[in-house]
């Protein structure tokens, strides 16, 4: 029976499992979130983690049900009118997916950080929907002492916003889309070196010469035209041409003297511009290198750090200033054999590599008086992080508490970016002006149709006090305070839905440890449908 | 706030509706406001149009489709069709949230409706248990948008020439009551796109053919003889050794879906990996591949289907200028999103009344042009039927759909264009499934 349950699960699964793997699928199987507020937003976020199996979710929401509330939210009905709406959302989401543990809390969020803001330690990642800014930023401070992930969201009429606060996430798995292949030809290692010495193209058979990998020709080439120009690869335009025509020569001749048809050079040629690029180490791995925690190893070290630790410690040894060899090719025409064993050679030295890697972390643990490897939760195996040591990835965001203060926010960004006047920004800028309208009047702008007009002057008040507070010299565009008294904050189904579908997989990101978190503010605008990220 | 566990009594009135229900909605219709469509106009008028005579056709109740049914319920549409002809399978279950367990099997169309229905009480969402090319124009023309989820492009083709064939032209001048928009999202694993097409105004499906690569299968020498990666041994045994050794029973076709066939691949793409010391065949890889299946979650459909039923609303109700036209998403590194107008083509086969032409060689053979039907870009027919008139008569030249008339006309394959007896500037009517409507192409004979 357990058999069967697991193969159920893997069915049900198994088009996610295709993205984030068994590993992936058991971090989010063990994360625990807690949901303030399931307001439409709130709860379209937590429909699209319960679906793929999140382990378990928490709602916390003070509020009674109300009929507006059922208009724009499919997880409550005109039943649930009057009801906590922590409640009533729980058992339509639940209803969801069996596998997954649903709790509610009847409570404010304001209450619990009076009463109990340790009640928030336990969760995986804490999900904030329509929060009142004093809630919001009481919120993110508990929560940046804790240490707990926060991901702030709302929906304003057609305006969808998202706030990522976390002091350090780390990716391993960062699945780069168009990832360079890492196939050392402008250094190529002695195993490589040998291989290629294996073959002799002007003598090879028709055959075998028209079915031997386009690396190998490559590398062939190579070695003549470094012989011949002082050991300098082509550099520039001018030198890649000659050295791909040089291949093009060196393509078969039938009796008549017409080039056969070899794709496997064909290959070659198309492929030189991308081959010859030179191996080196990317920016934001160097930034890892280069971090305090890679540095400091101690006791507390986080696996993370210990696993880059490992890496750089071969890149600086072994590796003569390289990654260890990634250890894939890509497919390319060949017969069988030539391409196994080719292939080989790269995984050879790839779990070679891999090895010292794991020898120089074992070192650092048993320095710092730890003895077990693999690590425990939240660490993987060498070989995951030496095939993807060129795309590790660190996303740290500031604090709202950073964001929010006079003396260190992003004043640049804001301004540069509203040099265009109908930048995202405009949209962010009013956000934080309707907060201020909030503030003062306890109820966001033009709820009632009788108060949207009287209520855009005051709210162009809350805008100029926001900019003169922040001594911002931008200019607001008066549309945009008609247009956010015009929302009367309402959540539009639509705008909720897209805000679910995108925080879901930032949440899941940040529970899987795989693909990479947004930083560290990112704005919808469904009028227009166009989104920026910003970092504030 | 009361402190008490009951409920307050609800009036619901006679039309279901309680109060507030719509408020959210009302904002953008019964308030001007600076960025609204210049044909907007405040009144609560438009949301008695949404809710009583607007008529929407969701195709597709997959991923794309319940977040669609869904969304549209809950912005005040209530005369919506749903068009899905597959049954509900338990790899759905993570991301089509209208489905239980209790349901697979059953039509997805039907199961949605009823649980749309039943959620959102108004809502009368009308099931089809059929593929859309069992309509025609009578069924598509009473809708006022029509928005697909679909998962293949041939059907997007499809749908998109069957709005084009609903287009009326008044000496050369495009009827706008004729045209209905086509709202167009698709998604795969993290990546996502949504388009508003305005059939005869804007860019259409054919216009763009370029955006959607061709599928590449492997080439049949590295399958049989050359297999390198585990893909190609697990193609091996799909293409070549099922059809051999027909392991269960004559006229047994593989069936992706069958846990038994699956397994009997498995373990032979296993064995034919080993002869060539290949590593990496894994049943999971097995049946991504036989089944050509595309990752898939809960939160790109969420996305996709959201943007697109905002600009399902926005035309119904012009309450902003539509999306010009085409959206691109991808959430794999942060989010990432990309807004542009994609182009009309002059010559597109499927929207432009540019007459198609095909140039060829008097000696050219029939096999030739077949091919270039099948693999020019800009056209990718899947299996084209070429009639042409001929002495009078309509004459089919070939045809792969009916077996009895392929294996009739498959000699026509090898004769020349000339011995076929077609002349220079002869028309050629050719009939496919990605084009409710044959595509004319006229004959120029090159030297």
């Amino acid at each position: 029976i357990m058999a069967d349950q697991k193969t159920n699960k893997e069915q049900r699964y198994d088009r996610q499992l295709r993205l984030w793997g068994d590993h992936g699928q058991e971090a989010l199987e063990n994360a625990h979130t807690c949901l303030l507020n399931a307001t439409a937003t709130g709860t379209e976020i937590l429909k699209n983690l319960i679906l793929p199996g999140i382990g378990a979710f928490t709602i916390v929401d003070g509020h009674r049900v109300t009929g507006e509330d059922v208009g724009n939210n499919f997880f409550l009905s005109s039943d649930s009118i009057g009801k906590n709406r922590a409640q009533a959302a729980t058992e339509f989401l639940q209803e969801l997916n069996s596998d997954v543990s649903g709790n509610f809390v009847e409570e404010s969020p304001d209450k619990l950080l009076d009463n109990d803001p340790e009640f928030f330690h336990r969760f995986s990642l804490v999900i904030g929907v329509q929060l009142p800014e004093s809630t919001c930023l009481r919120l993110g401070s508990v929560l940046w002492s804790a240490g707990v992930p926060f991901l702030v969201c709302r929906t304003y009429g057609l305006v969808g916003y998202m706030r990522l606060v976390v002091k350090e996430h780390t990716v391993v798995e960062s699945h780069p889309d168009n990832a360079l292949e890492d196939l050392r030809l402008d250094q190529p290692f002695t195993e490589l070196k040998n291989h290629i010495s294996t073959y002799d193209l002007d003598s090879m058979e028709k055959k075998d010469h028209s079915h031997t990998p386009w690396i190998v020709v490559v590398a062939k080439y190579l070695e003549n035209w470094c012989n011949e120009h002082d050991l300098q690869v082509p550099k520039n335009y001018k030198e890649k041409e000659a050295f791909r025509q040089l291949i093009r020569e060196g393509i078969r001749k039938n009796e008549s003297g017409a080039p056969e048809e070899e794709e496997n050079f064909d290959e070659a040629i198309k492929n030189v511009n991308t081959a010859l690029n030179p191996t080196k180490i990317s920016s934001a791995v160097d930034d890892i290198f280069n971090s305090e925690q890679c540095e400091n190893i101690t006791s507390q070290t986080a696996a993370f750090w210990l696993m880059a630790r490992g890496v750089r410690d071969f890149v600086q040894n072994e590796g003569n200033g390289s990654l260890p060899v990634r250890g894939t090719i890509p497919d390319m025409i060949a017969d069988s054999d030539k391409f196994i064993s080719l292939q080989n050679v790269y995984r050879e030295k790839a779990l070679q590599d891999a090895a010292v890697v794991a020898k120089h972390i074992q070192s650092h643990l048993q320095a710092v008086g730890k003895v077990t490897y693999p690590f425990n939760a939240g660490g993987l195996p060498v070989s995951p992080l030496c095939k993807n040591a060129a795309f590790l990835r660190v996303v740290r965001c500031r604090s709202l508490a950073e964001e929010y203060s006079v003396d260190s926010f992003h004043k640049d960004t804001i301004t540069s970016c509203m040099d265009s006047p109908d930048s995202e920004m405009v949209l962010y800028l009013m956000l934080r002006a309707v907060d201020r309208f909030y503030q003062q009047h306890s109820r966001y702008p033009g709820v009632y149709n009788y108060q949207v007009e009287e209520d855009i002057s005051t709210l162009k008040l809350c805008v100029n006090s926001l900019l003169q507070e922040y001594s911002l010299n931008v200019n607001v565009k008066d549309d945009y305070v008609h247009e956010f008294c015009r929302y009367g904050a309402a959540e539009p189904h639509t705008v909720a839905s897209f805000l679910g579908g995108a925080a879901a997989q930032e949440a899941i990101k940040l529970i899987t440890h795989q693909f990479v978190p947004f930083n560290n503010t990112f704005i919808y605008n469904a009028m227009a449908q166009t989104s920026t990220t910003f970092q504030l | 706030m009361a402190d008490g566990d009951e409920p307050m009594a609800v009036d619901v009135g006679s039309s279901g509706d309680w109060d507030g229900r719509w408020s959210h909605v009302q904002k953008f219709l019964e308030r001007s406001g600076p960025f609204t469509h210049p044909d907007f106009e405040a009144s609560d008028e438009t949301l008695q149009f949404l809710l009583e005579t607007c008529k929407i056709l969701v195709i597709g109740a997959g991923g794309l489709g319940c977040e669609l049914l869904k969304n549209l319920a809950l912005s005040g549409f209530r005369h919506i069709h749903v068009v899905d002809m597959d049954t509900i399978d338990v790899s759905n279950l993570n991301r089509q949230f209208l489905f239980r367990s209790k349901d697979v099997g059953r039509p997805k169309a039907e199961v949605a409706a009823d649980f749309v229905n039943s959620r959102v009480p108004g809502c009368h969402v009308v099931p089809h248990f059929k593929k859309i090319q069992d309509f025609d124009e009578s069924f598509y023309r009473q809708f006022h948008i029509i928005v697909c989820g679909l998962d293949s492009i041939i059907a997007r083709r499809w749908m998109n020439g069957m709005l084009l064939s609903l287009l009326v032209y008044e000496d050369g001048v495009l009827d706008p009551s004729s045209i209905i928009p086509l709202i167009d999202g698709g998604t795969e694993g993290f990546k996502g796109n949504a388009r508003v097409i305005l059939p005869g105004m804007t860019a259409c499906i054919d216009c763009t053919l370029e955006l959607y690569p061709p599928q590449i299968n492997f080439p049949m020498c590295t399958i049989a003889s050359m297999p390198r990666l585990p893909e190609h041994c697990i193609e091996y045994v799909r293409i070549l050794q099922w059809p051999k050794e027909k392991p269960f029973g004559d006229g047994v076709a593989l069936d992706g879906d069958n846990p038994e066939h699956i397994q009997w691949v498995f373990q032979n793409s296993l064995e034919r990996a080993a002869e060539f010391s290949i590593t990496g065949v894994t049943y999971r890889l097995t049946q991504g591949v036989v089944k050509r299946i595309i990752p898939a979650v809960a939160s790109t459909n969420a996305v996709i289907a959201a943007a697109c039923a905002t600009e399902v609303f926005k035309i119904a109700t012009s309450a902003y200028i539509p999306l010009n036209n085409y959206l691109v998403f991808n959430d794999v590194d942060g989010l990432y999103t990309y807004t542009f107008e994609a182009e009309r083509k002059e010559n597109c086969s499927a929207c432009s009344q540019v007459p198609q032409k095909l140039q060829f060689p008097p000696s050219a053979k029939l096999q030739e042009v077949l091919e270039y039907l099948t693999e020019n870009s800009s056209l990718q027919m899947k299996s084209p039927a070429i009639t042409a008139t001929l002495e009078g008569k309509n004459k089919t030249l070939y045809l792969q759909t009916v077996a009895s008339i392929e294996e009739r006309t498959r000699p026509n394959l090898c004769k020349t264009l000339k011995e076929l007896g077609l002349a220079d500037g002869q028309e050629l009517a050719v009939a496919d499934v990605t084009t409710p409507q044959t595509v004319l192409f006229k004959l120029n004979f090159t030297s």
